[in-house]
């Protein structure tokens, strides 16, 4: 992840008539304007996804190079999801890379756990458990350990505030896989949180 | 409904995503059923503690420093185009959660509320409909909705930080009747509207649509949004001088 990008003739202005360098120049303004205000979110995402400042700031400046490439592709809706969509794309090299082999962050198949009940009823009472808060550092590693086709639902959905339609936007999955994503990650999170709280108990 | 439908659907209820009907069955069932209203009950305080708690990270400085350097210069400022594109998202198919049902998606309200922030913004920059009540003064401001609603929106004056008060106004949104906060910076008028309710603390997100920005985000009691031609990174500048200043009890 830390090779350069390639320079791409088609950011410089220097090859390009007058009329086009203003095209270029206003295509760059319209990005600045719409893509660059999300760049946290876009940010948020990749932490979660690669879990090291480093590959995250590679990866979002890959992101932003490649959407402003293909910027004439975007057909006006929400852009963050496109953005995000073109982010997650750029994490899933980085993860194939990684490994050495393609790893898949939304091939359901082997997803762990899909078909075990959401809630354990054997272990838990229906009343015996209620969530209490925790620090930020405690919930970042929480979902930090889910597995990467849950994390990121719930970092889409949670925190960077996407509705069903956009995560599926970014994800490249119906809704009905977004809906059931969500809910197995959300019972991952809940055991791990009252594993924490035990945890942290006095 | 049964229990199997009631553990996929009740996330789809406290993401405000399901239709009346749907929402209505789910609580129906879980009314009589102790260990789905547990569920219900645990990821709602879940979801809550998450919103409640900053877990977003900031893109570092020298990053987007580092992308602006790449991208071309910018050149002299060009006339806005006023309708960007409406398309809609790639034609998504409707849900079939796990093979267990078909599940009914609300339509989506978000987006109807927020091209109704536009056209409510675009309604007050018309001739002598900016403002009911011509004041700079928060303690002007703020009595002058009593009686208008319900719940007495917050006002605060954050001239001092470069953004003037100019007034307020009553307007709708959504169909309910929603304090409209005005301030101006420079030439541009921004509109802060805060409706009561909505579901608490919530990540700012920030979008452009119809060549406005558009901030929107949560506090305990209310849903704000601020809109203005001003740009993003001012706008997200004023949007978090107001909430710390609310914060801050100002």
């Amino acid at each position: 992840m830390n090779r350069p990008v390639a320079s791409d003739p088609r950011l410089g202005t220097g090859v390009f008539g007058q009329e086009m360098a203003g095209a270029t120049a206003d295509r760059a303004r319209r990005f600045r304007e719409t893509a660059l205000p999300h760049l946290d979110a876009v940010y948020t995402l990749a932490r979660y996804l690669l879990g090291n400042a480093s590959d995250a700031e590679d990866a979002v400046q890959e992101c932003c190079l490649r959407a402003f490439r293909h910027f004439d592709t975007f057909r006006g809706g929400a852009i963050k999801p496109w953005l995000l969509a073109i982010l997650r794309n750029v994490c899933r090299a980085e993860y194939a890379r990684r490994a050495g082999t393609v790893v898949g962050l939304g091939e359901s198949g082997e997803l762990p756990d899909d078909a075990a009940p959401l809630w354990n009823e054997a272990r838990e009472a229906p009343d015996a458990a209620i969530l209490r808060q925790l620090d930020a550092e405690t919930m970042r590693a929480l979902i930090a350990d889910l597995p990467a086709a849950f994390r990121e639902v719930i970092v889409l959905r949670e925190i960077n505030d996407l509705s069903y339609r956009e995560i599926a936007q970014v994800i490249d999955a119906p809704v009905g896989t977004v809906m059931s994503r969500l809910a197995r990650a959300r019972a991952l999170l809940r055991e791990g949180w009252l594993a924490a709280e035990k945890g942290s108990a006095p | 409904m049964r229990c199997e439908e009631a553990e996929i659907l009740l996330h789809a209820l406290i993401d405000d995503e399901l239709d009346a009907g749907h929402a209505h069955a789910i609580e129906t069932h879980v009314a009589t059923c102790q260990r789905c209203a547990a569920q219900l009950r645990d990821y709602r305080d879940m979801q809550g503690a998450l919103a409640r708690t900053n877990l977003s990270f900031d893109a570092p400085a020298g990053l987007r420093r580092r992308i602006d350097a790449r991208l071309p210069a910018p050149s002299r400022p060009d006339r806005r185009s006023l309708l960007k594109g409406f398309a809609a998202g790639a034609g998504l198919s409707s849900a079939i959660a796990a093979g267990l049902l078909i599940a009914v998606i609300r339509t989506d309200r978000d987006s109807r509320i927020m091209s109704e922030v536009v056209s409510a913004h675009l309604r007050s920059l018309q001739a002598d409909h900016l403002t009911d009540v011509l004041s700079s003064d928060q303690h002007t401001v703020k009595p002058w909705f009593n009686g208008r609603l319900d719940v007495a929106p917050p006002v605060i004056d954050l001239t001092a930080q470069g953004f003037t008060l100019i007034g307020g106004r009553l307007d709708y949104i959504d169909g309910k009747p929603v304090a409209a906060l005005v301030y101006r910076r420079r030439a541009h008028v921004i509109n802060l509207f805060a409706a009561e309710g909505g579901s608490g603390p919530r990540g700012a997100t920030m979008e452009t649509i119809q060549g406005f920005n558009v901030r929107r985000w949560g506090e305990t009691g209310f849903s704000l949004w601020a809109i203005s031609d001003l740009n993003a990174e001012e706008l997200e500048d004023f949007s978090r001088k107001f909430e710390a200043a609310q914060r801050g009890g100002a």
